[in-house]
């Protein structure tokens, strides 16, 4: 491949337009780069995913034949363990389940866009302590979920600095709504700075005429902010917005660890079939595990179709008017923010 | 835009009220509160002595390290979790590297039919709830045997990382101009050379970024830890912070856990300050300057 490669690549440099024909070699060197991470995405991602699908079908364990025999492995039962899921004892467990679900994912990702906006524009006004306020920022991001899930445990203690605080005696983290409260102030802090960050980044990619032209033409600070700062930050945001809601949807950690297992008031579809997969029930944990995975996909498709969430923004190498380089340069700011997001949640 | 030009002497007005100038120093000293706040109190109720382990003061009155003794103590087995967290974190980060960054390379630089179907599928890998990939994944290590090894943490770790470090380095690469592989190639190297006496070293900056990120997504990685493992050898520190035991009876020991917490956290946050402009680079590759 040392060959051939530098041939394309002048070519390339040289005239754009020539390189279709070379389309051939180029296409094998890079399959052949590509593929040890093909490979192993192929491994650890889609296999898992197949193989989920098939073990949705199947229960495993002792169960009894026909004529009363105990039969051990695996059987084939068909569609049982989804009918299972919406129809039989669990469904209302599925239910509740999946309720907590969309309910952290709708309150969380609205509170944290909306706070990271906020934050945002108050650090890009900011001209003095910003490397303060951005070290500040990143302070939630590293912190493990794990351990900032135990931080509000912590805080939300029966006698502990909330109540003291909020001179209240309220029982936190046990169970109903006050749980999910807990659970949405702590998802909240951890994630609405990072958003913040981002938002940020995209601010700064404003030039200053654009606003005082505004200025000039006296719009007032509302209008500045829903004809100018939000139509151009919009990219950026709704990757972040798009990440996020896949995090939330694939809750864990937080509730895991800040409530507990088999509490119905903040039990998630990954708590769910983790629980089941712990106990050794795959077929059905498998059964869940999927149908949270349609889920995602299907709340990625619809988000991408309806918004157009740019996620593979540097596709577009449009070149209106020959401003190829900046335009890559543009596009290339785009899939960074959905970067930077999928690294955040941890909460997987 | 319809709206009625201001005089300049309003705008010169607005721009000097004092409202406008401090405004701004509130709202930045609001977000540090709200983002350090708990941290704080995390490190604070870490250094208070056990018995005072309820005391709300804001300064702990006498400083006591024993709950970081209490957490090194025999039973936990912490320094060992520390240990096994920074093994499979290291591992997870420059496996993923390795193999991402040639990835990364030939989607920056090489012009191909599938190329952004590619990028899409790798972007859509790392959407994948984490337990639909565990739960096979779990039943297959069971059969192999893998349960309670560092390769059961490290290999399922690779389905978050290796997308966020291709698409991290996808980025950097693609900001690189392409006329210094060229010149290198002009002078006589092969793209091989090129590549690895001219873009690794000049890469070195978003390499090394990206290798903090994974690095960080591992290290806080849980579900995975957990699901992996029930022997507290091999558990990371995270999993064995989360299933700490009181000493005494039925009390959950969160002198301790904060205590755990700030020896897991303090070196990440350590990171973050000395490396906070590449970190916000990284994240948010291209849009900062």
């Amino acid at each position: 491949m040392s060959e051939s490669a530098p041939v394309n690549n002048r070519t390339e440099s040289k005239a754009g337009k020539r390189v279709t024909s070379f389309n051939e070699g180029t296409g094998r060197l890079a399959a052949i780069l590509l593929s040890p991470t093909l490979i192993v995405l192929a491994l650890v991602v889609l296999y898992p995913i197949v193989s989920a699908l098939r073990e949705s079908l199947y229960t495993s364990g002792q169960r009894l034949d026909a004529n009363g025999f105990i039969v051990k492995g695996s059987t084939f039962v068909g569609l049982d363990n989804y009918s299972a899921i919406f129809h039989g004892d669990t469904a209302d467990r599925f239910w509740t389940a999946f309720y907590n679900t969309t309910f952290f994912t709708v309150v969380c990702v609205v509170l944290e866009t909306v706070l990271g906006v906020a934050m945002a524009l108050i650090m890009h006004k900011a001209f003095r302590g910003r490397s303060v306020v951005r070290a500040a920022i990143l302070v939630p991001w590293a912190i493990p979920t794990v351990v900032s899930a135990l931080l509000w445990k912590w805080i939300f203690q029966a006698d502990g600095i909330a109540n003291t605080l909020l001179g209240s005696q309220i029982l936190w983290s046990t169970d109903g709504w006050q749980a999910k409260l807990s659970i949405i102030v702590a998802d909240t802090w951890k994630t609405a700075p990072f958003i913040g960050l981002l938002v940020l980044a995209g601010l700064q990619t404003i030039p200053a005429e654009v606003y005082e032209a505004a200025k000039v033409d006296g719009a007032s600070v509302l209008q500045t902010f829903r004809r100018i700062t939000l139509p151009l930050v919009k990219p950026a945001l709704l990757v972040a917005v798009l990440f996020r809601i896949l995090d939330t949807l694939r809750i864990f950690d937080l509730p895991f660890v800040l409530v507990g297992p088999h509490k119905p008031s903040v039990e998630t579809l990954s708590m769910l079939g983790y629980d089941e997969a712990f106990n050794t029930r795959y077929g059905p944990a498998a059964a869940y595990a999927t149908v949270l995975f349609v889920y995602v996909a299907a709340v990625a498709y619809v988000f991408v179709k309806l918004l157009g969430a740019d996620v593979i923004g540097e596709a577009r190498a449009k070149k209106p008017g020959g401003g190829g380089r900046a335009q890559r340069k543009r596009d290339a700011a785009l899939p960074a923010p959905a970067v930077g997001v999928t690294s955040v949640g941890g909460g997987m | 835009m319809k709206v009625k030009p201001l005089p300049a002497e309003a705008i010169k007005a607005a721009e000097a009220s004092p409202w406008r100038r401090w405004a701004p120093l509130v709202g930045v000293a609001l977000i540090v509160i709200y983002c350090l706040a708990p941290f704080y109190w995390m490190v604070v109720s870490a250094f208070r002595r056990p018995s005072d382990q309820f005391s709300n003061a804001v300064i702990p009155a006498p400083f006591s390290f024993q709950n970081f003794k209490d957490v090194f103590g025999a039973g936990n087995g912490f320094g060992r979790g520390l240990l096994n967290s920074l093994l499979v974190a290291g591992t997870v980060t420059i496996l993923t590297l390795l193999i991402g960054m040639v990835a990364a390379y030939t989607l920056a630089r090489l012009d191909f039919k599938f190329k952004n179907a590619v990028l899409a599928i790798i972007i859509t890998t790392s959407m994948f709830p984490g337990i639909s990939l565990v739960i096979p994944l779990l039943k297959l290590f069971i059969n192999i045997k893998w349960i309670n090894t560092y390769q059961a943490m490290i290999v399922p770790s690779l389905s978050f990382a290796l997308p966020l470090a291709v698409w991290n380095l996808t980025a950097f690469f693609r900001q690189m101009p392409r006329e210094l592989e060229q010149a290198a190639m002009v002078d006589g190297c092969t793209p091989a050379q090129a590549f690895r006496k001219v873009i690794i070293p000049l890469a070195a900056p978003g390499v090394f970024t990206t290798a903090i990120i994974t690095f960080i997504a591992a290290w806080n990685e849980f579900l995975i830890a957990l699901s992996m493992t029930n022997k507290k050898s091999v558990q990371t520190a995270n999993v064995i912070i989360s299933q700490f035991v009181g000493t005494t009876g039925r009390d959950q020991p969160f002198g301790s856990q904060m205590a755990a917490g700030v020896v897991v956290t303090i070196p990440l946050v350590i990171a973050v300050l000395i490396f906070q402009r590449r970190i916000v680079a990284g994240l948010t590759a291209g849009g900062v300057k």
